[in-house]
């Protein structure tokens, strides 16, 4: 790849910026001053706002439309529905934050106080926080790369006043990519409770929710486990059951993971 | 942000590097050396590479799950049906690539020669690339931040050889981030036919899908128009047809005249469809009278007819 030399030590290597490999790196400055090995310092800072936060799932799934959002949507109306329950629900999906839409919140604002963002309560009981709520527009398109969304999702879990919670869901967009990877990083010394990854029956999807279950495994994030999604259809007009998404293969079998 | 300070002058800015607010930037150096406002001399190699492809088309959403890379394929087959028409496929979702199951293609591995990298070919006339064939198994998850994935996509446009193209159909991930804007930066210089929208009646949808057409006006990219999948359900048992995703705001059709974008067809959801798709095959093939199949080959020859008012250097014969 251009952008990291192939015999790249490492940022947290002692040669880091050092190497014959780094020359024409264009981190190779960054890496040199010991700046990218440095631990960053939003992850205490978010252990500390963390720590009133008693559980923490991600809601995850290597593909694309199978009903994440629907699916955290429902576990923060379920589990908000004992009202001495506190339940925060984050979207992390920044260029597609369907919760706001899911949730009935379209066209709330954020509000800033002193103890940082305050997210926007559906309930007592259930807060909400999206970049949905940031934009002037439903419609206006958010287009970042990753750095900048990075940067976000870190906004997200060291500024939201979140308060006492019982369960954080975090909502994330399809892939194994940059919001993975910070929601993971971010909240490393915070521990998450877990994942559950939503998937359909069809092969396409289990294909991409292997790489998830890898990505989990990989990260060292524990899966509390998997939902099955769109498993069949009752026609409306004969009542019979069809299945919409056949599956050729048990999704038990191949994925070994409690269901 | 934290990585970009709120004063940034930007990084083609003269300024860039130097100003009061670039202190502690972690970019700092970059920019001041220059290097940052430099083009990237990949968009001249990439506009060499692509005077071999006449058409290009993006296949995009702002929606996952919509159907990119069923349809993708399925343009890709329609296209190469016509043995006279060279067809290529590349699939830039790095973190899912579908391409390789759909086209039954899993297992097969990309091979170099002098020239670049051989596409893998389903027919003489159908090459098709994705990361899925640089992977050692299928369930490796490629778990890469944006540039990594920048780095891909440019040595999928810049070292591929592709040959003489009549259509190079790109299938995208779902978004607005990385992957789409490297594409369309690495093809600024070589000319882009259009974007092809994918999307379900939906209104989470076609929410998301507003935002890729904000997108693409923003880019300045050409939208050949939107095709809206999943149109209602046919039941194989009763033949009552239903809504599954209820388009409670007018679907397609109603956002399409909305934003003044062509809607190009809708196609229903037929479950054979997802079947073919996981056994790798054409779902022309498996079910050629079906209103889907239909509906896909009069989608197919709209974008033709759309490609075929444009000139391969890109003069337009007829205002689009």
């Amino acid at each position: 790849m251009e952008e990291v030399p192939h015999d790249c030590p490492g940022v947290s290597s002692a040669q880091a910026g050092r190497g014959a490999s780094c020359q024409g790196c264009p981190n190779q400055g960054l890496c040199a001053s010991g700046a990218a090995a440095a631990p960053d310092p939003a992850i205490e800072e978010i252990k500390e706002k963390m720590k009133t936060v008693k559980h923490k799932i991600l809601v995850l799934s290597g593909k694309g439309g199978v009903g994440k959002s629907t699916f955290s949507a429902h576990l923060a109306h379920g589990l908000a529905e004992d009202e001495n329950t506190q339940v925060a629900l984050l979207d992390i999906d920044i260029c597609g934050p369907s919760i706001p839409k899911i949730m009935g919140l379209e066209g709330e604002q954020v509000h800033q106080s002193g103890s940082g963002w305050s997210p926007v309560f559906l309930e007592d009981n259930l807060g909400v926080m999206s970049v949905g709520f940031l934009l002037s527009s439903p419609d206006d398109a958010v287009i970042w790369r990753g750095p900048k969304k990075n940067g976000m999702i870190k906004q997200f879990l060291r500024d939201v006043d979140w308060g006492e919670v019982d369960y954080l869901i975090v909502d994330t967009p399809p892939g194994t990519s940059d919001e993975h990877l910070s929601a993971v990083q971010y909240l490393a010394a915070a521990h998450i409770d877990g994942a559950v990854i939503i998937t359909t029956p069809q092969e396409v999807s289990l294909q991409d929710v292997r790489k998830e279950i890898n990505f989990c495994h990989k990260v060292k994030l524990p899966i509390i486990g998997v939902v099955e999604n769109m498993s069949g259809f009752t026609c409306p007009k004969c009542q019979v059951r069809v299945a919409t998404k056949e599956s050729l293969f048990l999704l038990k079998h191949r994925i070994h993971q409690p269901l």
